[in-house]
């Protein structure tokens, strides 16, 4: 890798060989898989199994404004406008197989961990069912409990066994250990590169914006477990805090005037304006609670705690966590506000958004917003309400930056 | 007649009134109950206990409440379940179970703790890979950690002899209930659609020994009856559950008569045995692992489909009902699925979209009404 040119290149490079490589792979005749977006890769990359993600195209078709064909296909074969639009957009894709954001070769099989959420499950069914390939699912328990319970841990374990067995058979190799070490290893190793990357947003002013973070989760989705994804995150957590030492903030031509924490998933079809609204206002995303879902660190090559990790996602975490976590991200982040994303796709996210921002509020006193919008479906999104939002948004953080100042 | 009139009214005033019902079975058993959300709780521990399992499954209450908690695109059922128990509807009851099987119920649960602190709530984690030999001990250790705290409400240990006990009593409503399904094609008048659906219905109020003997009566005395002439339609109907009556209504105008079921609320709940091998948890384990076709627990081969065909062949139905509950995700994906198959195998499908409180059921009557004239 040439380490002369910049992680945002370098960003851009890694993702176009990701899909060159997975469509020379299904042309070599070998096997794809397609897999959620937290799931344990290692035991993919372990068996060298090419893996696109569909969750990451669905993004890149958003932000493209392609999404609506795919939507309208999945929607005139029974899909509900009520089912996740990532869910919808790959459904359609199955059919369509051409989207203007770049393609995805079709998956031999497909990896499932229920982690981010259960409709998973369901929308991988479909796709297994549809294209008659099998299915490897690696279910984690709702964890309603403050700790992973262990008959959690031993029934992920068990999975993980069985999961390997099933990749055996699928590919007629065998599962070698050593190799398996090795990956865990380095995906733990890029993980901890991530988190130290995307942390260091708590500088005044953050060195980067949250678009930017948005832009590289891309690549922690798709290459955990690879060198190259370890090489990134180093070379952009160097570029950051080269920022950070030269005093350089988010934009070049405005300053950070507020902090806030974006939560949820982006508004994919509407990124810019969403974002170009923040901007002018110097209102900067500095984090949100979706990014350390990637933080998955296990200590040593112990497949118990490879299951607590992927287990211990956020989005399969209870409500305590939930709230304790965005406090927490308040605090180290020293956040001016909240903006919440209802993102209609996503009941999961959205149902416990409500008593989250009651609580926070509570307990830091942040002011917040919430907007009504939606992952990949561009209908599901006003720009008028978002404005509005983000303008009673600005004027509490004005009052509360006030208050502060008088010393209330 | 007189007295099977006189058994589907008691039962019928049963359905209608599920906190008096309760209430009823309570004094009546002198036990304590437990509310039982949606889906496959573990019914037969409580039982077991000495504890009354009760099912929750929403009603009629205007949702005012729960908007703090949930959005309106949340399943209706849910919605006033979180409704009701923050108007001090479950207060008497001495605490629900939460199962988390789609992405609303685990938010249901957590949201639960604080929109209703006075009812103590017990979480249960259902295994989606539930057929493996991992996802097998999972459950048991589950069944094990609840088991724990029905005991302690309970104030006494559960035996062995006690969940064998529970097992045989729940297995017989099991196969009283597929009887009592099967039989609804010859007397169709007599168990139209909402007359069916409430007898069902009164299952979740009741001690289910006390439910059985009146099932067992009310079959014995309508076996005594020759078969109903019926020019109707049949129709086996998918889905949640059907409710409101002015829904249910609309299909007895129609004559269209439910000869088979496959909703969440009814079939799916007894048409699986229990295995008769293993300790009693392993057999409690087994009926799950062994339970396919719902939306609800995993399934890559989606064998929905083969069984709604499978329904409509062997009753000889002239069609599928889809009551597809707005904002159920796990049922809005396996219907692309269905609709695929059972279109290929030429049965005529009607497709409602409800919910369990509808303002107006107009709209809905119409295409019933449709449909109906189609059949016939």
């Amino acid at each position: 890798m040439d380490t002369t040119i910049s992680s945002k290149t370098m960003l851009r490079e890694l993702l176009s060989r990701h899909y060159e490589e997975a469509f020379a792979a299904k042309a070599a005749g070998e096997l794809i898989a397609w897999s959620t977006s937290i799931a344990p890769q290692e035991l993919l990359e372990t068996m060298d199994i090419k893996v696109v993600y569909p969750e990451n195209h669905a993004a890149v078709i958003g932000a493209r404004k392609d999404a609506q064909a795919f939507l309208d296909n999945a929607e005139s074969n029974g899909y509900s406008t009520d089912l996740c639009s990532y869910a919808r957009v790959n459904m359609g894709y199955t059919r369509l197989k051409e989207s203007v954001a770049g393609n995805i070769p079709m998956p031999d099989f497909i990896f499932c961990c229920s982690n981010i959420c259960s409709t998973a499950i369901k929308w991988y069914e479909n796709l297994a069912r549809d294209m008659r390939i099998p299915m490897i699912l690696i279910d984690t328990p709702f964890n309603h409990t403050d700790e992973i319970p262990e008959h959690s841990v031993k029934y992920i374990r068990g999975q993980f066994e069985n999961a390997i067995r099933q990749l055996e058979g699928i590919t007629g190799r065998k599962f070698d250990r050593d190799r398996f070490r090795d990956v865990m290893k380095i995906s733990t190793e890029t993980a901890r590169w991530w988190k130290k990357a995307t942390a260091l947003a708590v500088a005044k002013p953050s060195p980067f914006n949250g678009f930017d973070l948005f832009n590289y989760m891309a690549v922690i989705v798709c290459m955990r477990g690879k060198h190259e994804g370890l090489d990134l995150f180093k070379l952009w957590a160097e570029e950051l805090q080269g920022k950070i030492d030269r005093g350089e903030g988010p934009w070049r031509d405005q300053k950070e005037k507020y902090r806030i924490m974006w939560d949820g998933i982006a508004c994919w079809p509407h990124l810019s304006d969403t974002a170009k609204i923040l901007r002018k206002n110097g209102i900067n995303m500095v984090t949100s609670t979706y990014p350390d879902s990637w933080t998955i660190v296990y200590d040593n090559d112990d497949l118990d705690a490879m299951a607590r990790a992927y287990s211990a996602n956020y989005a399969n975490r209870n409500l305590n966590y939930g709230i304790n976590k965005v406090v927490q991200i308040v605090k180290d982040f020293s956040l001016d506000g909240i903006i919440y994303h209802s993102n209609r796709s996503c009941k999961l996210m959205d149902f416990r958004q409500y008593e989250v921002q009651r609580q926070v509020q509570k307990q830091t006193g942040t002011v917040s917003v919430i907007f009504d919008g939606d992952q990949t479906d561009p209908r599901a999104f006003s720009l008028a309400q978002y404005e509005t939002r983000i303008e009673a948004l600005m004027e509490m953080m004005e009052q509360r930056k006030k208050e502060r100042l008088s010393g209330q | 007649m007189n007295r099977i009139l006189e058994i589907i009214a008691d039962l019928q005033e049963t359905a209608n009134h599920p906190a008096k019902a309760v209430k009823a079975s309570m004094k009546e058993t002198g036990k304590k109950a437990v509310g039982c959300l949606p889906y496959y709780t573990p019914d037969e521990i409580i039982y077991a206990a000495g504890l009354l399992p009760v099912g929750l499954w929403g009603g009629q209450t205007e949702i005012k409440e729960a908007d703090k908690y949930l959005q309106s695109f949340c399943c209706s059922i849910m919605r006033i379940n979180v409704e009701q128990g923050m108007k001090g509807m479950y207060d008497f009851l001495s605490a629900v179970v939460i199962p988390t099987y789609c992405d609303t119920l685990k938010c249901i649960c957590d949201n639960w703790q604080v929109a209703v602190p006075k009812t103590y709530l017990i979480p249960i984690v259902y295994p989606q890979h539930r057929k493996i030999a991992a996802g097998v001990a999972y459950l048991i250790d589950e069944y094990k950690r609840v088991q724990k705290e029905f005991e302690t409400i309970a104030g006494r240990k559960i035996t062995e002899q006690d969940l064998e006990d529970s097992i045989a009593i729940y297995e017989d409503y099991r196969k009283t209930m597929r009887q009592f399904t099967a039989i609804v094609g010859k007397y169709p008048k007599t168990l139209n659609a909402k007359t069916r659906h409430l007898i069902i219905k009164a299952a979740y109020f009741m001690d289910k020994s006390r439910y059985n003997a009146k099932m067992k009566e009310l079959m014995e005395e309508l076996k005594k009856l020759p078969a109903e002439n019926f020019d109707g339609i049949k129709v086996v109907v998918t889905g949640i559950l059907v409710e409101t009556d002015a829904l249910l209504d609309a299909f007895v105008e129609n004559k269209m008569v439910f000869v088979a079921d496959d909703l969440a609320h009814e079939s799916r709940q007894f048409r699986t045995c229990a295995r008769s091998e293993g300790t009693a948890l392993e057999r409690l384990a087994y009926r799950i692992a062994d339970h396919d076709g719902c939306s609800l627990l995993y399934d890559e081969e989606k064998k929905h489909g083969q069984l709604l065909i499978e329904l409509v062949r062997d009753n000889r139905a002239d069609g599928v009902v889809v009551c597809m509950m707005k904002f159920c995700n796990p049922e809005e994906f396996d219907y692309p699925i269905y609709k695929k198959e059972l279109e290929a195998a030429g049965i005529p499908m009607l497709y409602l979209e409800i919910e369990q409180k509808m303002d107006s059921a107009e709209q809905i009557r119409n295409r019933i009404q449709s449909f109906a004239e189609m059949i016939k």
